[in-house]
């Protein structure tokens, strides 16, 4: 654990800055958290609401089972506390978007407790800079719908759809002090969510939002009033409104000023926050225990079902990569930060394994190389995610045994990469077809080599008189004469013979 | 031939198997009773054609010789807080007027699919909140009973079923259904003559009904005789899994049980429930109760109900607490009444619509939820009601080591006029005194007519029992029905 030292620079002296998340992540479930209505993003406006939804008079809520089984795995994710015993409660405002007139949450007693996220500030160097973010809780509630204002010269429209979708808040401890542990505790929080498959993690479709609590202090004082900042939506985001918000509050603190305690909303075009409301105008929300629901109980059966679904999670995943397969701190870092990396890679490594006859661990850094240069390079130059890849594990995998048993050589590899990229061929179909299978002929390897050493017979005094370095280029030439198809260990052998 | 509008429940149905009388003589006796009285303001909307329908679907499934559902032939009324289908829906209040649901509730759905065919819409107090039916926003239900003086004050049926009781009592439907949440089943019951019973809570669905207060709301039937009640009961109840508060247990078949001998079973007296200055003649009506229950073979012991004093005011801050967020869906947004004054942002919109759509004790009730539940006085009166609650449905629980059910007063006095309390609303809650705490608890309860009063209006017994143990509270029921023979009924004014 490292103590950061982000400190901010005022006119008076340094400040510290403290932060807590409050993250909404909406549960990937087919349906609403009390109705069965459908959720999926970007439908028609009002075509995903039932009479539950939109507060028809006499309806009632039941909760959905699936949506309480994700915010009990995500609570395992985080080595939570959970609560077997529940209960939801009514936060009561008026809003166009609030069909009920008051919104189902939990605020007394949530169904997630204390946990805790490890996040790594040095992905170079992951285990000498880690620092554990506790979780003060997780609850399930409601989402609103929204409210539409360009659709009438006068008149604001509602769009229920995502009225009654169920969220989880995950409120983190006044744990972070600089903008980079707020990035990476969102980051590590996202990529926890998308393992577990309770959350989609697409901050862009609004799927996962933060609110950002800043406050400033001078270090080792008590904490600072805060601000809290709402529904900021990208990793970038949330740290800029730290940035930008720890220093607008040192400013105002060191011109004589005081923080106001009040919610902002971020400004992403002028990279900004902006008094929304402040505590004076606060709602009185009288919160109640809904009278509708009955208090949820969770049995000892759901519990370990739940456990049991849950896959290998990422710090156990990385400590494997790292201690099992052998691969660098930066590689298994990489390619355990995101689910879907990690579940290609293990399907290339399953597959290279089972071709070569070899175990996993034989296979693990070469593959876990082409995946992050070869693989990665091209998918950066298409444009494409890993899912949209081309070329799938099992046809890398294919690649890397040819090379690994010597049918072809890494430079001729990288060449029919490329032809696998533009048709979708098969590698092994592709080094037949093209005749690139390399040879340890060794016949025509020393005449290569003899004719090389011939044409060159300047550099080859040169070498002889102690120009030791001129090696490469004789292998080089004799490479470039086979048309990269001769096998290196053999070149290099017989040119060292020619040489002798 | 006798006037198909005097026949209970029961003798429609076996009378319409019987060939007796056809389901469509039955519709067409009471839609005629119904139109004629008007003067009792008991029905919101008139449904003649409803019941002429399910009528003849009755007839021709009687005539195909198919299996006739339990309420086949039986038209009824349906107090307008059960949503139906194409049916306008408004609680009572303006808030409502002219929204027409696209689903049907729950109860209202079983009754149907028994075979039930629908009267009309019952008039009762705004939202259910009121004792004497004088909150709808569709003017007073006037009782059909008047007192024996020669004075023609018009009479409170109660409330919040008033519709139902007026309905019942005059002949206009042999049953209805009721709501009850502090007592808007038993005390309309009382006042007007009639039998009518609260369930356990969980064993009707709540899904369709408008809603009052969450935790208390129950239905259930109102009719003239036990039988009549347990077999609409038997049709109402059942889990729903719409509503996360029913009970998944199945029903039992409480008319096939009814049995008005008591041997073996204890009657409680709680002494609480006999304060100074009790109206004598319910005094008396209590007396003659437990001698009653005495001749039907139970024994009878007194138990004490020591937070009994404390249901009141409890009830009249979990009750309003959850009217206050239930009733926050109307805000003129979706559905129902809008009012949008030039200009007007949506909080005007809101302040508006709502001052205009809801009548005086909605706002009374919403103001003191609203109350409560407010930063700063929420300790002080929600948890510590809730607190009191616990307490109250224990004195019940340690009450039934010692008795398997309670005998009590249904209310506090006869009906009264209407009028006469409107200017006090706390003596309009003293109505619920002796209702309240079985609500607040949960518990089955049941109103059942004893005889008259010295005015010659009706006053009632009520017989409280065991979560689930409806059927000892009908039989204690059937006992007083048996020995009271209670057969007066009001001269037609109307």
């Amino acid at each position: 654990m490292t103590e950061t030292s982000y400190r901010i620079q005022g006119a008076t002296g340094e400040w510290e800055v403290v932060i807590g998340l409050e993250v909404h992540a909406q549960v990937t479930s087919n349906a609403k958290l009390f109705s069965g209505a459908a959720t999926a993003f970007g439908a028609e406006p009002n075509t995903q609401v039932s009479l539950v939804d939109a507060a028809m008079p006499g309806m009632l809520p039941v909760p959905n089972r699936e949506c309480i089984r994700q915010a009990v795995r995500t609570g395992m994710a985080i080595d939570a506390q959970i609560n077997k015993w529940s209960r939801f409660d009514r936060k009561n405002y008026f809003y166009a978007d609030l069909p009920q007139g008051y919104q189902i949450s939990q605020l007394y007693h949530p169904i997630v407790g204390e946990g805790q996220i490890e996040i790594v500030l040095d992905e170079k160097n992951p285990e000498a800079s880690t620092k554990v973010i506790g979780v003060e809780r997780i609850h399930v509630e409601q989402d609103a719908g929204k409210l539409m204002h360009d659709q009438h010269p006068t008149s604001s429209y509602v769009d229920l759809n995502r009225s009654g979708v169920a969220l989880m808040e995950i409120v983190s401890k006044p744990d972070m002090r600089s903008p980079a542990e707020a990035g990476a505790y969102l980051s590590k929080l996202r990529t926890i969510l998308r393992y577990v498959g309770s959350c989609d993690g697409n901050m862009d479709q609004g799927s996962m939002r933060a609110d950002v609590n800043v406050s400033v202090r001078r270090p080792g004082e008590p904490f600072g009033t805060r601000t809290e900042t709402k529904n900021v939506n990208s990793v970038r985001f949330v740290m800029a409104v730290v940035e930008h918000e720890a220093s607008r509050q040192v400013d105002v603190l060191e011109s004589g000023g005081t923080v106001v305690q009040e919610t902002r909303l971020y400004d992403p075009d002028r990279n900004e926050t902006r008094s929304m409301r402040s505590k004076e105008d606060a709602h009185d929300y009288r919160y109640f225990p809904d009278p509708d629901l009955l208090p949820l109980e969770l049995d000892d059966a759901f519990l370990e079902e739940c456990r049991q679904s849950l896959p290998e999670l990422p710090d156990v995943k990385r400590k494997r990569y790292e201690q099992g397969l052998g691969l660098s701190a930066y590689n298994a870092a990489t390619l355990t930060a995101d689910a879907d990396t990690a579940r290609w890679f293990e399907a290339l490594l399953a597959e290279g394994a089972r071709i070569q006859k070899k175990s996993e661990g034989e296979v693990a850094k070469a593959s876990a190389n082409w995946l992050l240069s070869e693989l990665y390079g091209a998918l950066n130059r298409l444009g494409k995610s890993l899912e949209e890849s081309p070329v799938s594990p099992e046809e890398g995998a294919e690649l890397l045994a040819l090379v690994a048993d010597g049918t072809i050589s890494g430079t001729i590899a990288k060449q029919v990469f490329e032809i696998m990229l533009e048709t979708g061929e098969r590698p092994a179909a592709i080094v037949e077809e093209k005749g690139l299978k390399q040879t340890s002929d060794t016949g025509a390897i020393e005449a290569a080599v003899a004719d090389v050493l011939a044409r060159n017979a300047d550099k080859v005094a040169q070498y002889k008189g102690g120009k030791e370095a001129l090696f490469g280029f004789f292998v080089g030439q004799t490479m470039k004469a086979m048309q990269g198809k001769a096998n290196p260990q053999v070149v290099n052998e017989l040119v060292k013979k020619g040489l002798a | 031939m006798t006037d198909l509008t005097d026949l209970t429940v029961a003798d429609i149905r076996d009378g319409f198997r019987g060939g007796d009388f056809s389901a469509r003589e039955v519709a067409e006796a009471f839609n005629a009773n119904v139109a004629a009285a008007k003067a009792l303001n008991a029905f919101i909307v008139e449904t003649p054609e409803k019941a002429l329908g399910a009528a003849d679907a009755a007839d021709k499934a009687r005539a195909a010789g198919e299996t006739l559902g339990p309420l086949a032939g039986v038209p009824i009324g349906m107090k307008d807080l059960f949503c139906t289908q194409g049916v306008q829906t408004t609680a009572a209040s303006h808030m409502l007027e002219g929204f027409t649901p696209t689903y049907e509730s729950t109860v209202s759905g079983k009754l149907w699919a028994a075979g039930a065919g629908m009267l009309g819409k019952l008039n009762l107090d705004q939202f259910a909140m009121g004792s004497s039916n004088e909150t709808s926003y569709y003017g007073n239900v006037i009782s059909p009973w008047r007192r024996k003086d020669g004075g023609n004050a018009a009479l409170a049926p109660g409330g919040s079923s008033g519709g139902s009781s007026s309905a019942i009592a005059a002949r206009l439907c042999p049953a209805a259904t009721g709501t009850d949440t502090g007592g808007s089943i038993r005390q309309p019951a009382a006042f007007t003559g009639i039998s009518g019973i609260k369930p356990t809570y969980g064993r009707c669905s709540r899904w369709g009904i408008v809603a009052f207060a969450s935790s208390l709301d129950q239905a259930g039937p109102m009719a003239r005789t036990v039988r009549d009640n347990a077999i609409l009961l038997e049709v109402m109840s059942g889990f729903d899994p719409k509503d996360s508060t029913s009970l998944d247990l199945a029903v039992p078949q409480w008319e096939a049980h009814l049995s008005s001998d008591l041997k073996g079973k204890t009657v409680g007296i709680p002494r609480e429930y006999r304060p100074d200055g009790l109206n004598a003649e319910i005094s008396a009506m209590w007396d003659r109760g437990i001698e009653w229950l005495k001749d039907a073979g139970a024994e009878v012991v007194e138990v004490s109900l020591p937070h009994t004093k404390y249901a009141l005011p409890t009830y009249y801050i979990i009750a309003p607490a959850e009217a206050s967020s239930n009733l926050a869906r109307y805000d003129g947004v979706r559905y129902g009444q809008r009012d949008l004054p030039d200009g007007a942002g949506l909080q005007d919109m809101y302040a508006a619509t709502r001052a205009a759509g809801f009548g005086p004790e909605v706002k009374r009730r919403i103001m003191i939820g609203t109350y409560v539940l407010s930063a700063g006085f929420y300790d002080a009166y929600y948890t510590q009601a809730q607190k009191v609650r616990a307490l109250i449905a224990r004195d019940f629980e340690l009450a039934f080591e010692k008795c398997d059910l309670l005998l009590t007063p249904t209310a506090p006095s006869a009906s009264f006029a209407l009028g006469e309390k409107q200017a006090d609303p706390l003596a309009m809650y003293l109505n619920d005194v002796f209702t309240v705490p079985a609500s607040l608890a949960g518990l089955p309860a049941m109103a059942v007519p004893g005889g008259l009063d010295a005015a010659g209006l009706p006053i009632g017994l009520q017989v409280i029992g065991k979560a689930l143990d409806e059927q000892t509270v009908l039989n204690a029921s059937l006992a007083i029905e048996e020995r009271a023979g209670f057969t007066a009924r009001p001269d037609k004014w109307w």
